[in-house]
């Protein structure tokens, strides 16, 4: 028998037809939020209905409200904004779909909430209205965000037509060093392969250093799979995934029906000596907490670093896309990261906003106060309720942080939380693309930990130094 | 679905790698409902400034306003999976995007809605480019059924296309109505899945 992937053996296990090398995929979860209104004006004007309503969630995440959620749906100012969250409510209901709202003690965001919740699993495979549904592949399941068309097909026959990509395994061994994170893990890989780097492939993250990770971690850097290029990243399941899982309220009960997911969960990882299209390699010990100083997320580098010089850049084209990126952003060539002054602090998003990010942001948030406005946006509920009785919500205020209300919020901008032109955020998010925060709004890419430090500093600082 | 055959069309040049979604439709706009309000939208915050008023962004100005094809570098369309990205070309005009690569769920969103995204080599690329920078408002051809590219110099580039997505893109079919024939195969691959997943039917 020959030697499997893991990505191979999900995928086959999903397969309903071929037709000319194109395959119909059967699919268990699709994911949803108020921006899929363009996939159920598609199912209206066909006159379809949702085929599978129970394998459907729906989450309010993109354009809910971060503070004064008291106020209610109502209390949403804007006209189009409110709107969108009722048409949800309206759609949702209409075709019986489990809709995590407004008002849901388990609201979040839609790559937060189905993982707390047991809905990903192992071995599954996941369509998500939106890119960085890659995330949900840290439990070993092949995740990935499609268009309002494609989800649209889902929900009308609850499978999809896809090619099957290449597969890129990426091994990270070692132990990352004092104040690395996860975040800056993968952001070193997308420095190293490229923005395009991963194009066409699926991603196996392999290695001790992820072996060591907790599924936190895990769905950070699966998360940005997508920022380089990949259209889902998987890592594979283990006791620390099963032991995440365990006691979920969409998991298996533990007895004879946990026994037999077991059973399935464990047969996933890849053989040894499965082959990869293509494999990179990175040194854990190697790795720094990053910065990224240009307009995609391949433009980073070491916080004890520079901003390059495009005279340095190793080809014509990098030279002016450097450039280009430098008079964005408002960068001198050469000047040091750490000198690099900010407005804001952002801390939240699907990449960053997990109970892990709020202990690591609170851990250098009590070794100073905040000298810009730092928002702290929890991604759900859960992980709000959860900080809280851990008392890190009174150590980020007590800092001069601001302890808001679960969403998308800064990352994606289209809830009414935006920079103002020229205004200069770390972020924990994953897009540092021009305007993407608001028009004008400059976006540098970090660890919870590195935007704590800059927001208790005013500029970026290595975290190292203030943590030791 | 708008079927795809030729295209004869002005091409805009753009010289940049790694154009984003966000660029080609900033995501304050994804809640604006599919349609022609989706023409002013395309690079709007290339387009205007804070104050409403017209920058000097190409497409802004003939002859690219007249634009039905954009010859691009690599990774064009990466990020975000909305397709409001699409709408936003397809309503200005746009039906051909030529590159060296693109974001994988763009290409397949393009797809989907009769616009082709294909690929040339980073050399075709940079060469069209180059042309359509020397004699701006030029045209250049596409022709879906031979899978090629003619460029402003006459030069014929051949191109590969999947030919499931070139059959539909030809005869404007639709992905939902191909795959109601599949209903039967679907219910019978769920009997054997679940029989092997029964913790998968529970429900919290």
């Amino acid at each position: 028998m020959t030697a499997r992937t893991m990505f191979d053996r999900i995928w086959e296990a999903h397969v309903v037809a071929e037709e000319e090398g194109e395959i119909l995929l059967y699919v268990d979860r699709a994911l949803i939020h108020e921006g899929s209104s363009h996939a159920f004006a598609a199912l209206k004007r066909r006159g379809q209905k949702v085929a599978r309503p129970h394998q459907v969630f729906a989450f309010t995440d993109h354009y809910v409200p971060t503070s004064g959620r008291d106020r209610g749906i109502a209390g949403i100012a804007v006209d189009e904004i409110r709107n969108m969250v009722i048409a949800q409510h309206e759609n949702t209901k209409l075709h019986g779909i489990r809709l995590f709202g407004f008002d849901d003690p388990a609201q979040g965001i839609l790559h937060i909430v189905p993982p707390e919740q047991g809905i990903t699993q192992p071995g599954m495979l996941i369509c998500g209205a939106d890119s960085h549904t890659s995330t949900h592949g840290a439990f070993g399941s092949i995740a990935f965000g499609i268009g309002a068309s494609d989800m649209t097909h889902v929900l009308a026959t609850q499978a999809t037509w896809q090619r099957k990509p290449k597969t890129l395994r990426i091994t990270v061994d070692g132990e990352l060093g004092f104040g690395v994170a996860p975040k800056d893990i993968i952001l070193a890989v997308i420095a190293k392969i490229g923005a395009a780097g991963g194009v066409g492939h699926a991603i196996e993250y392999a290695g001790s250093t992820f072996r060591r990770m907790s599924m936190e971690g895990r769905m950070t850097v699966c998360n940005m799979s997508i920022e380089a290029g990949a259209r889902c990243g998987m890592i594979a399941p283990d006791d620390t995934t099963f032991a995440y899982l365990d006691g979920r309220p969409w998991a298996p009960k533990r007895g004879v029906e946990w026994d037999a997911a077991m059973a399935l969960w464990q047969s996933l990882p890849s053989d040894a000596g499965a082959e990869f299209d293509r494999e990179v390699m990175l040194d854990a010990a190697q790795i720094e907490p990053m910065v990224t100083w240009g307009v995609n997320p391949e433009m980073a580098g070491a916080v004890g670093g520079s901003v390059p010089d495009p005279k340095n850049a190793p080809d014509e084209r990098r030279r002016s896309d450097w450039a280009m990126a430098l008079d964005y952003m408002g960068l001198k060539a050469g000047m040091a990261l750490q000198d690099i002054r900010i407005d804001r602090v952002f801390i939240g998003s699907c990449t960053n906003s997990r109970i892990e990010d709020i202990r690591a942001a609170a851990e250098v948030a009590k070794r100073g106060k905040a000298v810009v406005p730092a928002w702290v946006v929890p991604g759900s509920q859960t992980v709000k309720r959860q900080a809280e009785a851990e008392g890190l919500d009174r150590i980020l205020t007590t800092a001069g942080f601001e302890w808001r209300d679960p969403g998308c919020s800064l990352c994606t901008a289209i809830n009414g939380d935006q920079l103002k032109p020229g205004e200069r955020c770390a972020s924990t998010s994953n897009r540092n693309f021009r305007n993407r925060q608001g028009p004008g709004g400059r976006t540098h890419l970090v660890s919870p930990a590195m935007a704590a430090a800059a927001a208790i500093k005013g500029h970026f600082a290595d975290v190292r130094e203030i943590l030791k | 679905m708008q079927p795809f055959t030729t295209l004869n069309a002005i091409a805009v040049p753009m010289h940049e790698a790694n154009i984003d979604t966000n660029q080609l439709c900033p995501t304050r706009f994804n809640k604006v409902p599919r349609g022609p309000k989706y023409r002013e939208i395309l690079f709007y915050d290339s387009r205007f400034r804070p104050d409403g008023t017209q920058t000097e962004f190409m497409l802004n100005a003939a002859p690219y306003d007249q634009s039905g094809i954009i010859v691009a570098d690599r990774n064009f369309g990466c990020g975000s999976s909305r397709e409001t990205a699409v709408y936003a070309l397809y309503e200005f005009g746009i039906r051909c995007v030529i590159a060296p690569s693109f974001g994988d769920i763009f290409a397949a969103n393009c797809a989907k809605n009769g616009l082709l995204a294909l690929t040339l080599s980073e050399q075709e690329c940079a060469d069209i480019r180059r042309q359509l920078q020397d004699q701006p408002g030029a045209k250049i051809s596409v022709d879906l059924a031979a899978q090629t590219v003619t460029d402003v110099a006459g030069k014929v580039h051949k191109f590969e296309i999947h030919e499931v997505r070139k059959r539909c893109l030809l005869e404007g079919l639709d992905d939902i109505a191909r795959t109601q024939q599949y209903a039967a195969k679907i219910e019978g691959f769920e009997k054997g899945y679940y029989k092997d997943r029964p913790w998968l039917t529970a429900r919290a």
